[in-house]
């Protein structure tokens, strides 16, 4: 199969387009955020919907930057969730864990989509994530959460697009950004 | 099938393969979980961890803080914000006061002297605010702003200006996590208001009510009955406002009426809380002997004790 022509859909960088790499910084920063954005306290009704703003972020970057994010550094980024939720340590680390080598195993394919495609694909790891949880969870020896326990992750899903796209935008050559409009 | 001639063979070292890093990290992460559960060896690790996450609870105010100031930029709001979030602190830390316990407590304080026990320092409550809540589905927590370095002590009570929130449950040097009475490990004592009659109120996790679990079909409780802390297990003083009866199902087929509650304390929302100065602990429990198991038990100790 060749290069799939995308459809005029919600592209706003085309696979051919050459990006700049990120910068650790801004990598670093990100995921500061994702965690941050996790952590922030809402009203019950929201909590319940909240994607997983962290997994998003590390998804995106193994994605992109298997050089800067992998398999160890998505686990170590686990742990500290862990702690900042009070789980079980380990418990997110094995999820991010297995996260990250799923994007590994299919990121030279993913990108290939226009972002609504990949979502769909993205919903199908982060449910993964959010399994492997509720299975650790069940050896704890927790009860079967409602069927609400897998809005998240296709909230998380439904954010990607969103989410590349603002992840994107600063390793973007600067003459498309002028074309942009900018 | 064609195979594809990029990246079939790596041009530059990357040491292991994915696949082999996460059956590592895989292992790593059964390893941790094992040992978290059932030793917890890892207390040292979570709490230096948490002082590197310390910054991001705060960060997570920082919003809230940058709105208050725009509000100033924008009008006199500011002045009256602050005034709120005081007035707010002190609510809090009045709140036994109100709730009845200041009067109870001097009249004890009389008592005691009569019977020349140690009085309960009620002085060392400390003022916290909610940092950020646990994300977790499967429990109930918040994270609040002062740790050890404030004195907060795990197994303390934890109340809002309406009554009983939860208990600390883990402390580090910044934060403290305070499990929530609605979470499914959490049982407090509680008491009738309106009969005395003694319970324990159990969290049933989240999106679910706490119940009031084994009272007998014929238990005198009423809807709208007001539950106080019974003070039977040393964490919480006696005669704090829990929650009230909801509902009551008295089902012929059942063992146990359900008493569904509703905590009066706004666990889910209040952001000012106070964390009561743990009690003293209570006397140990007296030898039991008339139990069979227990005398089993004790037996087998004896016959231990002598063996070797």
């Amino acid at each position: 199969m060749r290069v799939l022509p995308h459809m005029g859909s919600f592209v706003p960088a085309a696979p051919e387009e050459i990006l700049r790499p990120a910068k650790p910084w801004f990598v670093l920063l990100s995921i500061a955020v994702g965690l941050t954005l996790n952590l922030v306290p809402l009203p019950p009704e929201a909590m319940t919907y909240r994607p997983d703003f962290l997994a998003l972020v590390l998804l995106y970057w193994c994605i992109q930057q298997p050089r800067y994010v992998g398999v160890g550094s998505a686990w170590f980024v686990g742990l500290v969730m862990d702690v900042g939720d009070a789980t079980v340590f380990g418990q997110h680390a094995l999820a991010y864990a297995v996260l990250a080598y799923g994007a590994e195993y299919f990121r030279r394919r993913v990108l290939r989509f226009p972002l609504w495609q990949q979502a769909v694909q993205v919903a199908v790891l982060l449910v993964l994530c959010s399994l492997i949880v509720l299975l650790v969870r069940f050896v704890g020896g927790a009860m079967l959460p409602k069927w609400t326990y897998l809005a998240p992750p296709l909230v998380g899903a439904a954010l990607w697009p969103l989410v590349s796209v603002l992840l994107q935008t600063p390793q973007r050559p600067s003459r498309s950004r002028r074309n942009d409009g900018f | 099938m064609r195979p594809i001639p990029v990246d079939s063979q790596p041009f530059f070292n990357r040491g292991p393969s994915p696949l082999t890093r996460l059956a590592i990290f895989g292992l790593l992460s059964v390893a941790l979980l094992f040992a978290d559960t059932r030793y917890r060896y890892l207390e040292n690790v979570r709490q230096g961890v948490a002082i590197a996450l310390y910054p991001v609870g705060r960060a997570l105010g920082m919003p809230g803080a940058a709105l208050a100031f725009v509000a100033d930029y924008f009008g006199s709001k500011r002045q009256l914000a602050d005034e709120n979030a005081a007035l707010r602190q002190e609510l809090v830390a009045r709140a036994p006061a109100t709730m009845g316990y200041h009067r109870v407590e001097e009249e004890n304080a009389r008592l005691r002297a009569l019977l020349d026990v140690r009085s309960r320092d009620g002085s060392t409550a400390i003022a916290v605010e909610v940092l950020y809540a646990g994300r977790d589905p499967f429990a109930q927590k918040v994270f609040v702003d002062k740790g050890t370095s404030a004195g907060v002590q795990a197994g303390a009570g934890v109340i809002d200006e309406n009554g009983v929130v939860g208990q600390v449950t883990r402390v580090y040097p910044y934060m403290a996590e305070v499990t929530l009475i609605t979470d499914r490990d959490q049982a407090v004592p509680v008491q009738v208001e309106r009969n005395a009659a003694r319970s324990v109120l159990f969290g049933n996790g989240t999106g679910r009510a706490p119940e009031l679990r084994f009272t007998s079909p014929s238990a005198d409780l009423r809807v709208g009955d007001r539950l106080l802390t019974s003070g039977l297990d040393g964490t919480y003083p006696p005669g704090l406002a829990v929650a009230e009866i909801v509902d009551v199902v008295r089902d012929t087929g059942q063992m146990f009426a359900r008493i569904v509650c509703k905590p009066l304390a706004g666990i889910d929302h209040s952001k000012f809380l106070l964390v009561l100065a743990p009690s003293s602990p209570p006397p140990p429990r007296p030898e039991e002997a008339s139990d069979t198991d227990t005398t089993k038990k004790g037996a087998r100790a004896k016959a231990r004790r002598i063996a070797p």
